[in-house]
């Protein structure tokens, strides 16, 4: 590599460098410091993080870096946008909540903005040794994020779950990616869809894509690598769940999108299969098996898994609207789950007592109305009820599968849709019909401003749809 | 007899079947998994260097140093929460770890 292709590829990795860079010295500025700096490192971090979409932001035009392992271009650019976006905002929850949960260190923003690294470098690997580093170095932190309360029971099991099916799925991943390399010699993603539109497909191929999509579903937890999910949701301590919900999801599947739709879109209808299958699946589970859940965040991991199921459907259709309608929904699905979570962070008791159930909900309308009014537009967003953003979202992966012919998916899609619409409207019914058991603490104005902004984002959503879809189509563009 | 590319094969294929069913059926011990995964990485490292072998390509043995690399940093992360969950939990028997259902 000659010096100005090195320049060439450390500017087009710029945003990189600076979270690798202002992780490392915030590490730096944590260590000597010690404990009392954890809330000046979060806001630095908050700071990284802004200054990388900020120089994110001033970039244009695509290109390839390191020897064809690293790409830029408008589809990465946005997802990046967005991932570091949800980032951003579940740091900023936790900069209140830290103490409350006994995770006021400075590792944990530390943490985060290497995960965030790791998301940045998942949506713009363009071979599969980047792709499955930048894969751990997400994975890797998201684990030790998960146990982040090291003197809490659940927690730490939300840890070790995560850690141990977490491992096994990039063990997938990765026998997948050495069965694709060595039936068809290459890494890189351009490299791999010549080889297999010059004829190359073989079933050692085949056996590769299952294992890669195996391996990245667990990431997205898609049926039938959904387990950990529940577990970890309701162990880890909510700002950190509210991190591994939003964000992380947002980066695997841009990872997927690029992984199928470039360097397996030779043998599309192989992939469709799989992923036709993982989305029905998702969204069955995702709707039958929240029914019964008590606890809130449990709820909203089988609420995510049955999202991701939505979110696969316009990744089945494979066409220029299928990739609009996936982008679409991945920034109105962060936007949801950011929002649910504050609301789920400012159940306080008074006393301080953190409360967990679906069922201490009951007679919010009356204690703190404008949270149920923001609450009920979310659960409503959630389930897909028109005029909130949830419904475009849905409506747009539907669209997207009706015109590719996949008319079965996209009937099961809305079945399974209108069973979900039961759980969240069950919470709706049980703030504004039910008697209050007690009262929240006024919640904190960080949370107050996330759910405040998230409840405006799904109500006005008609007015800002048409700019949003028109940026989300220039970034799916970049593929077709 | 010759050693080719499907002896190669067949032996890490054996290896990560081991691995994952020692993941799926071990009830005993979380360092039973933990080597599990392990031998699920070198099954994998074994496929990398065999087909970079018989591709006269490079690129599979770097991959195989990465995956080290990675399963080393990943045997620590996973000992690291090992530790602390012993110390809540008193036990690292798989069957207590189940403070969460349903």
């Amino acid at each position: 590599m000659t010096v100005e292709a090195l320049y060439a590829s450390l500017g087009l990795s710029l945003p990189e460098l600076i979270l690798a860079i202002g992780a490392l010295a915030l590490l730096m500025v944590g260590v000597f410091l010690g404990e009392k700096a954890t809330g000046l490192v979060n806001w630095l971090a908050i700071g990284v993080i802004a200054l990388a979409g900020i120089v994110l932001l001033s970039m244009n035009g695509s290109g390839v870096a390191y020897g064809g392992a690293f790409l830029a271009d408008p589809f990465a650019r946005f997802m990046k946008l967005v991932a570091l976006l949800g980032s951003a905002i579940a740091l900023f929850m936790t900069t209140g909540q830290a103490k409350l949960y006994n995770m006021n260190r400075f590792e944990y923003p530390v943490l985060i903005l290497l995960a965030t690294l790791g998301m940045m470098l998942m949506i713009s690997a363009n071979d599969m040794m980047s792709l499955y580093m930048a894969l751990e170095l997400q994975s890797l932190a998201a684990y030790v994020v998960a146990a982040m309360n090291r003197d809490d029971v659940r927690s730490t099991e939300a840890g070790l779950k995560y850690f141990v099916l977490g491992a096994l799925s990039s063990g997938m991943l990765l026998y997948g990616m050495s069965l694709v390399y060595g039936f068809t010699g290459q890494t890189g993603f351009p490299e791999i869809a010549a080889f297999l539109s010059s004829g190359g497909r073989s079933l050692g191929v085949i056996f590769g894509l299952v294992f890669i999509l195996a391996g990245v579903a667990f990431k997205i937890s898609a049926v039938p690598f959904h387990m950990w999910t529940p577990d970890v949701y309701q162990g880890a301590p909510t700002p950190v769940t509210t991190f591994l919900a939003s964000a992380p999801k947002v980066a695997a599947i841009a990872m997927i999108v690029r992984v199928v739709i470039i360097a397996f879109q030779p043998i599309t209808t192989d992939w469709q299969q799989v992923i036709v299958f993982i989305s029905i699946a998702s969204m069955l589970l995702g709707s039958f098996a929240a029914i019964g859940q008590k606890n809130i965040k449990r709820l909203m991991a089988y609420s995510s898994i049955g999202h991701m199921g939505y979110a696969l459907v316009g990744l089945a259709a494979g066409s220029l609207q299928g990739v609009q309608g996936v982008i679409l929904y991945m920034v109105i699905y962060m936007v949801m789950t950011l929002g649910s979570f504050a609301c789920i962070l400012a159940m306080r008791r008074p006393d301080g007592e953190h409360v967990e159930n679906v069922s201490d909900l009951a007679g919010l309308s009356q204690t703190n109305p404008f949270m149920a009014v923001v609450l009920t537009a979310l659960m409503f967003s959630l389930a897909g009820i028109p005029p909130l953003a949830g419904f475009f979202a849905k409506y747009f992966v539907f669209l997207a599968a009706i015109q590719a012919h996949l008319y079965a998916l996209a009937i099961i899609g809305v079945l399974a849709s209108v069973v979900g619409a039961y759980y969240y409207l069950r919470v709706v019914k049980l703030m504004w019909f039910d008697d209050a058991k007690g009262s929240f603490a006024r919640p904190e104005a960080s949370l107050r401003l996330v759910y405040s902004l998230s409840g405006l984002f799904l109500i006005g959503y008609l007015l800002i749809g048409g700019p949003l879809g028109a940026a989300a189509e220039a970034a799916a563009r970049t593929f077709f | 007899m010759e050693i080719g590319i499907s002896h190669y094969l067949t032996v890490s294929a054996i290896l990560f079947t081991l691995g994952v069913f020692g993941i799926f059926l071990n009830r005993k011990n979380i360092i039973v998994i933990l080597m599990s995964v392990e031998l699920i990485l070198l099954a994998v490292n074994i496929n990398m260097v065999a087909f970079s072998a018989f591709l006269n390509d490079l690129t599979g043995q770097v991959f195989a140093l990465f995956i080290l690399t990675v399963a080393a940093a990943e045997a620590a992360i996973g000992l690291a929460i090992l530790v602390v969950f012993y110390r809540n939990r008193g036990s690292i028997a798989v069957e207590d770890v189940n403070m969460m259902k349903g």
